[in-house]
């Protein structure tokens, strides 16, 4: 693969179909900020966290997906998948990137 | 939709609780206003006596302050007397004349203090002891005056009469019984407490009855007289001689009243708009005067006035701690004892420890504990479920501890840590921290406790330490959690058992299916309970039931164990913990091909190959060509083995053998938890089968059958189950007991927890007694793990391949 990061600045990514994604699943894309936690929710809405939990930097992405959260696979910090705030009383916020789902494609905005 | 309109007179612990609970469950059904008749905003009742004491300030105890109400949306009039009810116009209306009308009406007025009807009750420095103005007045006292006399011998009697001595007053505590306490202590107690308490510096007067209460020159009280015609000096008169249900309100708006407002299981009065929680009401003739009755009422009110229409208050059992530094009191049920009751006692005097245990049919029905209170939680869980202790009663008196569950450093007894002891030694959590945050945070309950410290909340071994720091820091406002109709978690009122027999008798065979027929609260469940209610279908519908991955720990979806840096460790099977050179060969290339960081032999007697990375995964399987070890699920995990009969100078059976048939007819086996077997093959037993969840030790005439023991948490010996003469035998009575275990334990139970709850007897039975019952179930096993594939070739092959590949870009 050819250096990612030239490209994609600044664009809206695509990523791929949305069907890739298992519903209450997750997918990783690697990216020149790290690698991206791409989330598909049982009312296929996607949205997309870095994939380091704001705890000790879990694999977001290998966590159980419900409602609009995802638990930490590590030591089970709930996150908020649409705005990355852990759940009280944790604290801690994790990055989030855009996501917007076009016909059957998902494209994710890294900047 | 037009929301409907909640009103609630009382703006008390009781009260907030409730509207906490509808807000949790269905914050947009109400729009809803409080009326409060102090001029506080919600407080902790309970932890006045801490504020008198000067061991907390007001700030402290505040658990609900005006911004909470408003960041719900909740209108809250402070200082403001409800004066009546007009059911008619369905509407309240206060004393300065504001009106609101409702479409439904909570009550939550707590109660009065009752107050003697003796002349010079109404002199100014005769107080009663209820809120946050009693406590100022007693304060603001303490600090002009000398004598203070409390008129009562309870629990807020003494609280009050302790908290005015470490204020510098002379206290005088006068008592009509007998001895203090009378309803929660007997003699003895009473008497240890009272030597106590004198040490502390207060006096008492027991068995008097106060006439009057006389003035001194300036119109202010002065002195206190007795029917003896003896008179004491007092500056402060403190009257705690009981509380009454505060139901004016309800009875003047025609509602029936006893002594208290009367409801229903469901916490409606006579009028079913109208709700009455806390303790104000009288349910089923009792009302009670402490919060932990009143928070389980406050839940089944929320639930029926959110419509769902499940849960029935149906009356609770409650205990009593004193809180007062130093003292260590604790007592629940009927302490006294009849005359079909058993007594077991012990009592050192000198030591100042006393405790009895009241027992009635093996199951412990009262306690009462001074000196060392220790226990008193675990006793009073056991009261509560009606626990048969008929096997542990010989160490019942020597607690918990005794059988385990004990803080990280082992101690057992929270009042004897310092704050900066460590409580839990998986979070580094120390006692002083979960006190502070008992205190500031206002905790009842052990999940509260687990989600604000931490403590207790991953391999839980300090449970019964924190359950103490809970119970000595709120008093009888702790409850210990009901483990039998506890719900399998915040997305339902459902328990574990409640779910299995819905699946079963529903034939229920996904999880939209479970949580759509048992309402869920949650649109697809949580990270607690998907996992479990997966389990439960495979189990009950093998074969038929559909696998949910995305409901599985990534652990078990991956098919390896994720460690902290995010990359994933690979135990191959080794069966009966034998291997071959050609295993290991490949063992070694692997290694090689792939630069795995770590190999390690494990505790199970196999190859631990940690730091394989995810994509690698499925390539590292394949060139393994060895069956998943399962080190990773809540499976079947190892099945350790001694050398045995065939090499060892005292093996009298063939070990080896037979620990890898059983591993190669229970691999692949999920279960609540993960399961370890061992055998050995003669009574020394080097692969510890005592610690095991089935552990089998072979003797000259066969084979003894251990089950229910455990190596981890807390080490747990495991206990004999039977002995049989044949491998066969071994497969067919280990395969039954595994599937009872598998039909009917909680998930995440280990065999141990289990049988701790059912009794080793009921297993006996299932697996010993019920010969067809026996076969069947291991019929049944045999069933379940007919044709199942393993895992890992599957994925080598090409099975999830989502699961182990990135997107690209
Ligand atoms: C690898 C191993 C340590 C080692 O290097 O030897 C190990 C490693 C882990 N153990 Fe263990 N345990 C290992 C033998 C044991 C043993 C000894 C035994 O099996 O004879 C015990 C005590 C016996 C018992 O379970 O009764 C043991 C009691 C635990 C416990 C406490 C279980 C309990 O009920 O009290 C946990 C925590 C849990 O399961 O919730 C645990 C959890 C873990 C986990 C899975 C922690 C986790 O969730 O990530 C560790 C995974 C590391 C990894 O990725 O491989 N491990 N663990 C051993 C693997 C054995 C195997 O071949 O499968
Ligand atoms: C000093 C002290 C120590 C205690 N210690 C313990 C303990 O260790 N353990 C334990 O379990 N329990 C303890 N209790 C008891 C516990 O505090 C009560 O059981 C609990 O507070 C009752 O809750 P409630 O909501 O029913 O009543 P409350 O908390 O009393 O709330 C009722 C509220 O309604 C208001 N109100 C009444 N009538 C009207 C009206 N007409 N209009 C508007 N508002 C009205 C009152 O002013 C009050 O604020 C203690 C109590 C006291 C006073
Ligand atoms: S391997 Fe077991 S004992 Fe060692 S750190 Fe992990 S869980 Fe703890
Ligand atoms: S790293 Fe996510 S919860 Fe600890």
């Amino acid at each position: 693969m050819n250096a990612p990061e030239t490209m994609i600045m600044n664009e809206w990514v695509k990523v791929g179909a949305i069907d890739d994604i298992p519903p209450l699943g997750a997918r990783v894309v690697k990216s020149a900020h790290g690698d991206i936690a791409v989330f598909r929710n049982a009312d296929d809405e996607v949205f997309a966290l870095l994939d380091k939990c704001p705890h000790k930097g879990g694999p977001l992405s290998q966590g159980i997906v419900f409602g609009r959260h995802v638990a930490c696979p590590l030591h089970n910090w709930s996150i908020g998948l649409a705005d990355g705030e852990a759940v009280a009383p944790d604290v801690g916020c994790v990055r989030q990137f855009a996501v917007k789902v076009e016909g059957a494609q998902v494209f994710v905005k890294i900047n | 939709m037009k929301k409907m309109k909640l009103v609630m007179v009382g703006n008390g612990m009781a009260g907030v609780r409730t509207l906490e609970e509808i807000i949790k469950i269905s914050p947009d059904l109400y729009d809803i206003t409080v009326f409060g008749a102090e001029p506080h905003a919600n407080y902790n009742r309970i932890l006045l006596s801490p504020v008198l004491a000067g061991e907390m300030t007001l700030k402290d105890i505040m658990l609900n302050d005006v911004d909470w109400y408003e960041a719900n949306g909740i209108r809250l009039h402070l200082d403001k007397q409800i004066a009546r009810i007009d059911r008619i116009a369905r509407k309240v209306v206060a004393a300065d004349g504001t009106e609101e009308s409702y479409d439904r009406l909570l009550l939550a007025t707590g109660s009065n203090p009752f107050v003697l009807p003796i002349p010079g009750k109404d002199l100014p420095g005769v107080i009663t002891y209820r809120d946050i103005k009693d406590t100022n007045a007693m304060i603001d006292a303490a600090g002009k005056y000398r004598h203070a006399v409390v008129i009562g011998g309870g629990l807020l009697g003494l609280e009050a009469a302790n908290g005015l001595k470490l204020r510098g007053m002379d206290v005088t505590v006068v008592h009509l019984a007998e001895w203090l306490m009378e309803r929660q202590l007997d003699k003895t107690a009473a008497d240890m407490l009272k030597k106590s308490l004198e040490n502390k510096g207060l006096r008492f007067l027991l068995q008097k009855q106060t006439t009057a209460i006389l003035a001194n020159e300036s119109g202010r009280v002065g002195s206190v007289s007795f029917s003896d015609g003896a008179q004491i000096p007092a500056d402060l008169v403190v009257m705690a001689v009981g509380i009454k249900p505060n139901d004016d309100l309800a009875r003047a708006a025609g509602i029936h009243c006893t002594r208290g407002v009367v409801v229903s299981d469901t916490m409606q009065t006579y009028d079913p708009r109208i709700y009455a929680v806390g303790e104000c009401v009288n349910h089923r003739g009792v009302a009670y005067g402490l919060v932990a009755p009143l928070f389980e009422m406050g839940k089944v009110a929320a639930n029926h006035l959110a419509h769902l229409g499940i849960g029935r208050y149906e009356g609770s059992v409650t205990s009593t701690k004193l809180k007062v530094t130093g003292v260590d009191l604790f007592s629940a049920g009927n302490f006294q004892g009849a005359a079909d009751t058993e007594e077991i006692v012990l009592h050192d005097a000198i030591g100042g420890v006393y405790k009895k245990i009241v027992l009635k049919d093996d199951r412990i029905v009262g306690s009462v504990m001074v000196g060392d209170t220790g226990d008193g939680a675990w006793y009073f869980q056991m009261l509560r479920e009606k626990q048969n202790v008929a096997e542990i009663r010989d160490h019942l008196m020597f607690g918990q501890s005794h059988l385990g569950n004990t803080g990280h450093q082992g101690q057992s007894n929270a009042a004897q840590m310092a704050d900066t002891m460590e409580v839990c030694g998986c979070n580094g959590v120390c006692k002083g921290v979960i006190v502070k945050a008992i205190k500031e945070k206002g905790l009842f309950t052990l999940d509260d406790v687990r989600k604000h410290t931490k403590a207790s909340s991953s391999c839980g071994s300090c449970t019964g330490l924190v359950e103490q720091i809970l119970a000595s820091t709120v008093g009888g406002a702790y409850a210990p959690q009901l483990n039998k109709n506890k719900p399998m978690c915040g997305c339902t009122d459902h328990t574990h058992e409640e779910a299995r027999k819905v699946i079963r008798e529903q034939h229920l065979l996904s999880i939209p299916a479970v949580m759509h027929f048992m309402e869920w609260r949650t649109p697809n469940g949580c990270a607690s309970c998907r996992p479990a209610i997966n389990y439960y279908l495979l189990s009950t519908w093998p074969h038929e039931a559909l696998d949910d991955p995305q409901s599985r720990f990534i652990n078990e979806r991956a098919h390896a164990n994720i460690q902290k840096d995010g990359t994933f460790s690979v135990v191959p099977r080794m069966f009966g913990g034998v291997t071959t050179a050609a295993d290991l060969r490949r063992i070694a290339d692997v290694v090689d091909k792939y630069q795995i960081p770590t190999v390690k032999v494990t505790g199970g007697q196999r190859i631990d190959l940690l730091g394989v990375k995810k994509a690698d995964l499925p390539k590292v399987w394949a060139d393994l060509a060895m069956p998943s070890g399962h080190a990773y699920a809540k499976a079947l995990r190892t099945v350790k083995t001694c050398v045995g009969s065939e090499w060892c100078r005292f093996g009298v059976q063939d070990s080896t053998q037979m620990g890898i048939d059983l591993e190669r007819a229970f691999a692949k086996m999920y279960a609540p938890h993960k399961v370890k077997l061992a055998v050995s093959g003669c009574p020394r037993n080097c692969a510890e089968s005592g610690i095991k969840d089935v552990g089998v030790i072979g003797v000259d005439s066969g084979w003894e059958i251990y089950v229910a023991g455990n190596g981890g948490i807390k080490t747990e010996v495991a206990q004999f189950l039977c002995k049989v003469k044949t491998a066969d035998e071994v497969l067919e009575y280990a395969g039954a007991f595994l599937q009872v275990y598998r039909e009917e334990a909680r998930y995440l139970d280990r065999t141990v927890h289990w049988v701790a709850r059912v009794g080793l007897e009921y297993v006996k039975q299932r697996v010993l007694e019920d010969t067809a019952g026996r076969k069947a179930l291991y019929a049944r096993l045999l069933y379940a793990l007919q044709d199942e594939k393993d895992p890992w070739q599957a994925r080598a092959q090409g099975v999830a391949k989502h699961e182990f590949e990135a997107l690209t870009v």
